[in-house]
């Protein structure tokens, strides 16, 4: 696993509360880690803050897994 | 009681009769405040007059790019934003039959749609530091209809049913939102009132007088504290009587 995902997996399993071993790539913060529509929203903020990049709405809602936020986070940086 | 040392506030129209005299209570009760209006002399006059943990940052309400810029100022002079009070509104009577778009455009840009942009902009640290007051000063007319502002009504009942949708939004995240709605209250608009016109207003307060700013600020002082952390979507009705709901 990269450093984006171990720390994005962080990040959500802090915030969301859930096991570490649930936040997979696949998994969806709605669907499968009960997240509600402001944990996305603070979930993004947290992305945003933890690695330095800009977030606009249009792409954070298309972030809608752990999957999908490491692939934003990496393009961003690569 | 109603202790807010450590609190950062910021209060729109800081230049009118309640919009000061809810900064004055604010910063009394130990928050440091950031003062806002059209009126730069005003603010600088008032700012002066309450020394220390003060700032001030005009805005026009009726530019949106001076709407946006306003809680991002605010939030770099104190380090943060705990308590939101938008309290600026104008108003532009008319009569429904001949009330002009422009009118209607203009009382519901500011007090309506600033309010809402203002708001946006101060959620996003409040929802990070997990705390905050959003405080709308709304009017009995929002409630009960006034003949001849039928604008100002409108953007005054909107505040009320956005302040209600927003404090469902954000409760869980320790924020609260409400309004206050004051009835007639003793401000330089009310001193232009004839005395024809205040006896037919005075007939329906039961209350018997005007209230004053200060009643208002009182209220506002309340709904910023630690100890209002479970009254949000509320509007308290600060009116002498004049409409009880």
């Amino acid at each position: 696993m990269s450093n984006v995902a171990e720390q994005v997996k962080k990040i959500v399993v802090e915030h969301l509360g859930v096991e570490a071993d649930k936040v997979v790539e696949s998994a969806s913060f709605i669907d499968d880690l009960g997240a509600d529509s402001l944990d996305t929203v603070e979930l993004v903020m947290a992305f945003e803050e933890a690695f330095g990049v800009e977030i606009p709405d249009d792409a954070a809602e298309t972030i809608q897994s752990v999957g999908d936020a490491v692939k934003f986070i990496e393009s961003k940086q690569g | 009681m109603f202790n807010l040392e450590g609190k950062s506030a910021l209060v729109t129209g800081a230049t009118g009769g309640i919009g000061e005299a809810i900064a004055r209570a604010l910063h009394a009760q130990g928050a440091t405040v950031t003062l806002s209006g059209t009126r730069e002399a005003k603010l600088e006059a008032l700012a002066s007059d309450l020394g220390d943990r003060v700032h001030i940052k005009a805005a026009n309400l009726s530019d949106r790019e001076s709407v946006d810029a306003l809680v991002p100022a605010a939030e770099e002079m104190m380090g943060g934003l705990d308590i939101l009070v938008n309290n600026a509104g104008i108003t532009r009577d008319n009569i429904f039959m001949r009330m002009k778009d422009e009118e209607w455009d203009q009382v519901l840009e500011v007090n309506l749609s600033a309010t809402f942009r203002i708001c946006r902009a101060a959620i996003k640290g409040m929802m990070k530091r997990r705390q905050g007051r959003i405080i709308g000063i709304t009017s009995v007319v929002g409630v009960t209809g006034n003949a001849g502002q039928v604008n100002y009504s409108a953007a005054k009942a909107g505040m009320i049913g956005m302040s209600k949708s927003l404090a469902q939004e954000v409760a869980s995240r320790k924020i609260t939102v409400n309004t206050i709605a004051p009835g007639f209250i003793s401000t330089a608009m009310t001193d232009e009132l004839n005395e024809k016109q205040r006896e037919s207003i005075l007939g329906n307060v039961p209350a018997g007088r005007l209230g004053t700013a200060d009643e208002i600020a009182g209220a506002a002082v309340y709904l910023a504290s630690d100890e209002a952390a479970y009254v949000t979507g509320q509007t308290l009705h600060v009116n002498g009587g004049m409409a009880m709901i």
